[in-house]
């Protein structure tokens, strides 16, 4: 006990038990893993890629070729759960010889549904997609940059895609093409807005609080407003994306989805 | 002549700043502390916890021009949770992790700081935090993360001794303020997701040598330990002694009847938090408040809110106690909105259950049988349960007013959670949790179904840009009426809010929130007085005093502390 002691000191001491508590903060963006419908067929399609690029060379193409070790058995010592499955990914067994491997949260949804579902599916009877194919789909038949942007390319009246495949998994962006409104996060509701003074404005919210909102407008110009001063404001559950249930062939649709899981931002 | 005005200056600033009022703070002054209205005596205000000042030159109608009189900022980050005590002009306020610094309540500017080194090894769930001291005579009291209370001599901040409590190695910890009661000093203990045997106990003020001790877990053979039941041999991880590991922590202040001596503590989650299988039973004292004779430490009654608790929905809020009319007479109350998402009227002498109501949207439990024990109705595997795991409310103290007879929550309303129970194998130091939680993001045209990935509110902290909505769950302050648990108005907020209430006299509260916005409702409308924003999150409970007859406003955002009064 002393008066004073350094700052660097307890910094020190704030930062080591930050560090303790960061441990146990449960995590806030998991799907509801664990339940056997969650895990789509797109998702799975993906992380058998990642599964072949990442996992092959030691656990072997059937999840066995780690002595004691047969994800094919259905089976984890340490991973009851997904988010303990994703955990063992991520930090690895290093003294055991397994690395940590830094994976985004789009490729570990990918890759824990491939691994849960390795013991009914047989990986040749899954068609991966074609990234550049799926850009061609993407800039022309699907006209997606008329309303998305992509890496400065596109339009602003919709979310910007540049980092898409980083922060949806590959299950969720197959259903946001079909049924857009479902997938679509909240933050990006539409939102209508008419001024005490008569000017509307239509966009997307880029932060709110109790008294303001900080809209994004079709154009991408930035408003902040006084909700007080507002006449009105509404935010719909109806996203304006056209569903493309139909309009695509399954090839297409694979083909897009595989190209827009590449899309990792900076 | 000039450097002689600005010594009398200095010296009448000094004098008229209370420096010459500093009498010792008795157990009869804490006793009485609505009778020093300029004071903060003890952290829930007085003992009832009412946070309730009878403080009235800030008013509804002039409340608007609140303006800034001085900001302290700590060099220190992360969630500053510690409630402000103010004597005689000079404020106590405990910074991370074990800080207490001694400001000049009406300019802001240090006196002291006292720096406390803890034991490197120390192992908390969920931050250094620290909510504040105790005040008894010249002495302040702090709990420190490694397990230890240590007295401070009021006037240098010099230590004058140190007691341990427990070992912060097995995941003991101290967080809470502690609670100061005739001549002894009473705590209780966090590390209620570290398998820790919970407990409350007392220490000698002036000596630190403990007086009694109450463990929140029933040994063997003890009343209530007919609550924990043996697990089945086939369970993952079954301990026949799982009593042991039960946690039962106590990591917010109690409250103190000194007519009936009763000392009242909420007690949070059992252990494991998550895993019920594994701790078959009610699992007493868990999830209950308990009232305990407040010389010996023995337990006088308990009433559990949550029995079996499988949520985490601790109830360590602060007990306020409140003497109404019920039913045409007098009774000795004890209110409570529990973090499960009940509001709750006890009789504080006997603790017989007088009315439940949810406050919040509730679906773990459908009502109440005739003991007032709740009827469960556990949610089928991949359901969200409401209220989610921070609760319906948390450990930021409620308000309640004599005047508008009205109780003040901050609540996080429409959160859920889908919960999954774990096996977890109990290791001395390592998380005992047991659980696969995911917070929850309901479709707009499914509200049983959720969003994949859709941002959901963040556990503690926000940055300045938000990606998330109200439509995962938001915050509100309601104020409700105890006679029928309805809530008479609702403030409602666009983010969470883990800030406290105050309320006073001229029928004002203040209180903060995520936003970072400090705000004065009208206590008796729910309308909006005035807000400033302060950049920041506000973890804390807000406080006002007055120095020389003028009031102030104290709260917390971010990493700097702010007070406000009224323009001279």
């Amino acid at each position: 006990m002393t008066l004073r002691t350094s700052f660097h000191r307890l910094t020190l001491c704030v930062a080591a038990v930050l560090l303790l508590a960061a441990g146990f903060l449960p995590a806030q963006t998991g799907t509801l893993q664990g339940h056997p419908e969650d895990y789509s067929r797109a998702d799975i399609v993906h992380g058998a890629r990642l599964y072949a690029e990442n996992c092959d060379r030691c656990h072997g193409p059937n999840g066995t070729g780690v002595s004691g070790v047969d994800f094919k058995s259905g089976k984890f010592r340490h991973a009851a759960t997904d988010r303990q499955l994703t955990a063992v990914i991520t930090s690895g067994f290093p003294e055991s010889g397994m690395p940590p491997f830094h994976l985004d949260a789009a490729d570990l949804t990918g890759l824990v549904a491939y691994i849960r579902n390795m013991n009914t599916l047989d990986r040749g009877s899954l068609n991966p997609g074609d990234a550049a194919r799926g850009q061609a789909v993407f800039e022309g038949k699907g006209a997606c940059l008329n309303c998305h942007r992509v890496n400065g390319k596109g339009s602003r009246k919709a979310p910007d895609l540049s980092d898409i495949g980083a922060v949806r998994s590959a299950g969720s962006i197959e259903r946001s093409l079909v049924e857009p409104s479902v997938q679509m996060m909240p933050i990006n509701r539409p939102v209508h807005i008419l001024t005490r003074n008569g000017k509307a404005i239509d966009g997307r919210r880029v932060n709110e609080d109790t008294y303001t909102v900080q809209i994004a407008d079709q154009e991408g110009r930035l408003w902040s407003l006084q909700k007080s001063e507002l006449r009105e404001f509404t935010v719909s559950t109806k996203s304006n994306m056209p569903s493309y249930k139909g309009e695509l062939t399954p090839a297409e649709m694979s083909d897009l989805v595989t190209y827009l899981l590449t899309l990792k931002g900076q | 002549m000039r450097r002689f005005a600005s010594f009398a200056l200095t010296l009448f600033t000094l004098l008229a700043h209370g420096l010459n009022a500093q009498a010792p703070v008795t157990y009869d002054r804490l006793s009485s502390a609505a009778k020093e209205p300029q004071n903060y005596l003890i952290y829930g205000g007085d003992y009832f916890s009412n946070r309730f000042s009878p403080l009235t030159q800030i008013t509804p109608a002039n409340a608007k021009n609140l303006s800034l009189s001085w900001v302290y900022q700590s060099a220190v980050s992360g969630s500053w949770e510690s409630t402000p005590l103010v004597v005689d002009g000079i404020m106590y306020v405990t910074q991370r992790p074990n800080d207490v610094v001694a400001l000049d309540a009406v300019t802001g500017r240090v006196f002291w700081i006292y720096h406390y080194t803890n034991d490197p090894k120390v192992t908390v769930c969920c931050g250094a935090n620290n909510r504040g001291v105790a005040i008894l005579g010249d002495t302040l009291y702090m709990g420190t993360l490694d397990a230890h209370l240590v007295a401070i001599d009021t006037k240098s901040g010099q230590p004058l001794w140190k007691a341990d409590v427990a070992d912060s190695a097995a995941g003991y910890s101290i967080t809470m303020a502690p609670l100061a009661v005739k001549d002894e000093v009473i705590v209780g203990v966090g590390g209620g997701e570290y398998g820790i045997r919970g407990f409350i106990a007392a220490f000698d003020a002036h000596t630190g040598k403990q007086r009694w001790k109450f463990y929140t877990i029933p040994a063997p053979g003890e009343p209530g330990s007919e609550t924990w039941g043996n697990c089945k041999a086939a369970t993952a991880y079954c301990d026949p002694e799982a009593w042991k590991h039960g946690s039962g922590s106590a990591w917010v202040t109690g409250s103190f009847d000194p007519n009936l001596n009763m000392i009242y503590w909420g007690i949070g989650n059992v252990g494991p938090d998550y895993n019920g299988a594994q701790r078959p039973g009610d699992n007493l004292y868990t999830c209950s408040v308990i009232a305990l004779d407040a010389d010996t430490g023995k337990l006088k009654w308990h009433y559990q809110f949550t029995p079996h608790d499988e949520y985490d929905y601790d109830s360590v809020q602060v007990p306020v106690l409140a003497d109404i009319t019920w039913k045409g007479a007098p009774l000795k109350a004890m209110l409570w909105a529990n973090r499960n998402g009940n509001f709750y009227v006890l009789d504080r002498a006997t603790g017989k259950f007088l009315l439940g109501k949810p406050f919040v949207k509730v679906n773990w439990m459908s009502g109440f049988d005739d003991s007032g024990k709740p009827i469960q109705t556990p949610q089928p595997p991949g359901m969200p349960t409401y209220p989610a795991v921070q609760g319906g409310t948390n450990w930021y103290s409620p308000s309640y007013s004599p005047r508008t007879r009205l109780m003040y929550v901050s609540a996080w309303e429409d959160e859920g959670e889908i919960f999954g129970g774990v096996p977890v194998e109990y290791k001395e130091g390592m998380n005992f949790g047991g659980g696969n939680l995911s917070l929850f993001v309901p479709q707009a045209d499914a509200p049983s179904k959720a969003i994949p990935n859709a941002p959901t509110i963040p556990n503690l902290r926000r940055g300045p840009i938000n990606n998330w909505t109200d439509a995962g769950g938001h915050g509100a302050v309601l104020a409700i009426d105890p006679l029928t648990g309805t809530v008479k108005w609702r403030f409602r907020m666009t983010d969470v809010t883990d800030s406290g209430i105050v309320s006073t006299a001229s029928d004002l509260i203040f209180t903060g929130g995520r936003e970072g916005y400090l705000q004065s409702i009208d206590a008796r409308t729910g309308a909006l007085i005035w807000k400033q924003n302060l950049g920041a999150q506000m973890i804390n409970n807000p406080i006002t005093y007055s120095v020389n007859g003028k009031q102030y406003v104290s709260a917390m955002a971010g990493l700097s502390l702010f007070t406000f009064a009224l323009p001279n």
